[in-house]
């Protein structure tokens, strides 16, 4: 880091096959600068930052090909990471389970600081109670009946989303690839997989109780209740917090896709970048777009000025878009061939920031100074 | 005498920075020599072996020049004075 980041500043952490770097810039977003890579040649799906209580902490999932997967912090905006002796989250002994990736880290509840949870594969929810120190499986989810029946997608058999209700600690939806969506209304001791509505293309039963392919599910804290997901082939809405699933492909070139943002200040405006099919995973007509929607899924627009309309042969993965938290928003993504793309105004215009990274799995967008 | 654990360089800062551990324990297997050094060194052994105790798939053990995986896993026998050479394997991307 070449000086201490003011008020303001927005950082991009980004993620890829082979390390991770941080993009910062001014308010303005106007200029980038690169720094890196964290962790060379260990893959990176999960970051996080957490600026509750006074944080400014960084959190980063490292997977070494030959070491396994562990959580590392910075409180030093990267400048130093935790260099953990011990693998910090593992399954129990006798769970017959060993990690291999961790593939998201999400800060809990405003009200809980020291709260975290990490989603991992094998498919299982963790959770810290003292700010990234110590993990533990949540028991009700690792211990559920569905759970030697999930299968893995090509990505492997993961919890990829968390979604904690904001203002009731008992309440929390996550999203399995491949096994669905799943609620707990009382802190984790119970989960209901909530999948009404959602279709499952490569199973006999087209509408299961479990075992979709759930790429995304995303929210705003202000309407917690209205979830939105994208599917292995399909985009739904939820107004009731999972009970029932509604078509809203309105619009879009196709409904496969991965990654799904809801924008930081509007329940109802979201955006997607719809892929080909599951056949042939790159961006429709080899165009470069992500949509969006302003009205909840009712209609939904392209986006492309200044992204690449020909020969785009590339594929933006689940958790590869991220909003920061300016009026106006600034939108980013990255792709599987190391192109960094970013808008300053909510996505009209698109600049590259960066075009010669590894394959990207990650990007999660700060404003310093934000919670 | 003992048996002696070479380490690779990215697994000796969890071993107190030392190349090579020598246990005085008396281990019949490369399974309980491991479990002797994980009770030293609990950093190495999380990077050797996964929770459930099996050897990562990247990463090699030989006994004096064999690797285990050509012999009898974890439960391969020690001498009184073999060498275990912990490597990792050459994968990557």
């Amino acid at each position: 880091m070449a000086a201490e980041p003011r008020e303001g500043d927005v950082v991009l952490l980004v993620g890829t096959m082979k390390g991770a770097f941080l993009v910062w810039s001014g308010a303005d977003r106007g200029e980038w600068r690169i720094e890196g890579p964290h962790f060379r040649g260990e893959s990176v799906y999960a970051l996080a930052m957490d600026q509750r209580g006074g944080r400014r902490r960084m959190l980063a999932a490292t997977r070494s090909m030959h070491w396994g997967a562990l959580i590392r912090a910075s409180d030093d905006y990267g400048a130093t990471w935790t260099e953990p002796d011990r693998q910090n989250v593992r399954f129990p002994e006798g769970s017959g389970d060993a990690l291999v990736n961790i593939w998201q880290i999400r800060p809990g509840r405003a009200s809980e600081p020291d709260v975290l949870y990490a989603g991992v594969e094998p498919a299982a929810l963790f959770e810290s109670r003292d700010a990234g120190e110590s993990w533990s499986p949540v028991e009700g989810l690792l211990n559920h009946e569905h759970r030697k029946r999930w299968m893995p997608g090509a990505g492997g058999l993961c919890l990829h989303t968390i979604l904690p209700h904001p203002d009731d600690d008992q309440r929390m939806v996550v999203a399995i690839s491949t096994g669905g969506v799943y609620r707990t209304e009382d802190g984790g001791r119970s989960w209901n997989p909530r999948n009404v509505g959602v279709r499952a293309v490569f199973l006999p039963d087209h509408y299961p109780e479990f075992g979709q392919c759930v790429h995304k599910i995303a929210h705003h804290p202000s309407r917690p209740e209205r979830l939105f997901l994208q599917n292995h082939w399909g985009l739904y809405r939820s107004d009731d917090w999972g009970d029932q699933w509604h078509d809203i492909a309105n619009g879009v070139p196709s409904d496969f896709g991965f990654a799904m943002e809801v924008h930081p200040h509007d329940p109802d405006t979201v955006y997607i970048v719809p892929l080909d099919s599951d056949q042939f995973r790159c961006v429709p007509d080899a165009r470069m777009r992500v949509y969006r929607t302003r009205d909840a899924g009712a209609s939904w627009q392209p986006l492309e000025t200044g992204l690449p309309q020909h020969d785009a042969y590339d594929t933006v993965l689940r958790d590869a878009l991220a909003a920061d938290r300016h009026d106006p928003a600034g939108i980013y993504f990255g792709t599987r061939g190391g192109k960094l793309y970013g808008s300053a105004d909510e996505g009209e215009r698109w600049t590259e920031i960066a075009d010669d990274l590894p394959p990207i799995v990650c990007v999660k967008a700060a404003v310093i100074g934000a919670a | 005498m003992g048996i002696t654990i070479a380490l690779p360089g990215a697994l000796q800062p969890y071993a107190g920075g030392s190349a090579e551990v020598t246990l005085a324990d008396r281990c019949r297997t490369v399974a309980e020599a491991l479990a002797a050094l994980a009770a030293r060194h609990g950093g190495v052994i999380d990077r050797v072996t996964d929770e459930r105790g099996e050897l990562r798939p990247h990463v090699n053990v030989f006994v004096d020049g064999e690797n285990v995986r050509f012999l009898d896993g974890l439960r391969t026998a020690l001498d009184e004075a073999s060498t275990i050479v912990i490597v990792p394997a050459v994968s990557g991307g």
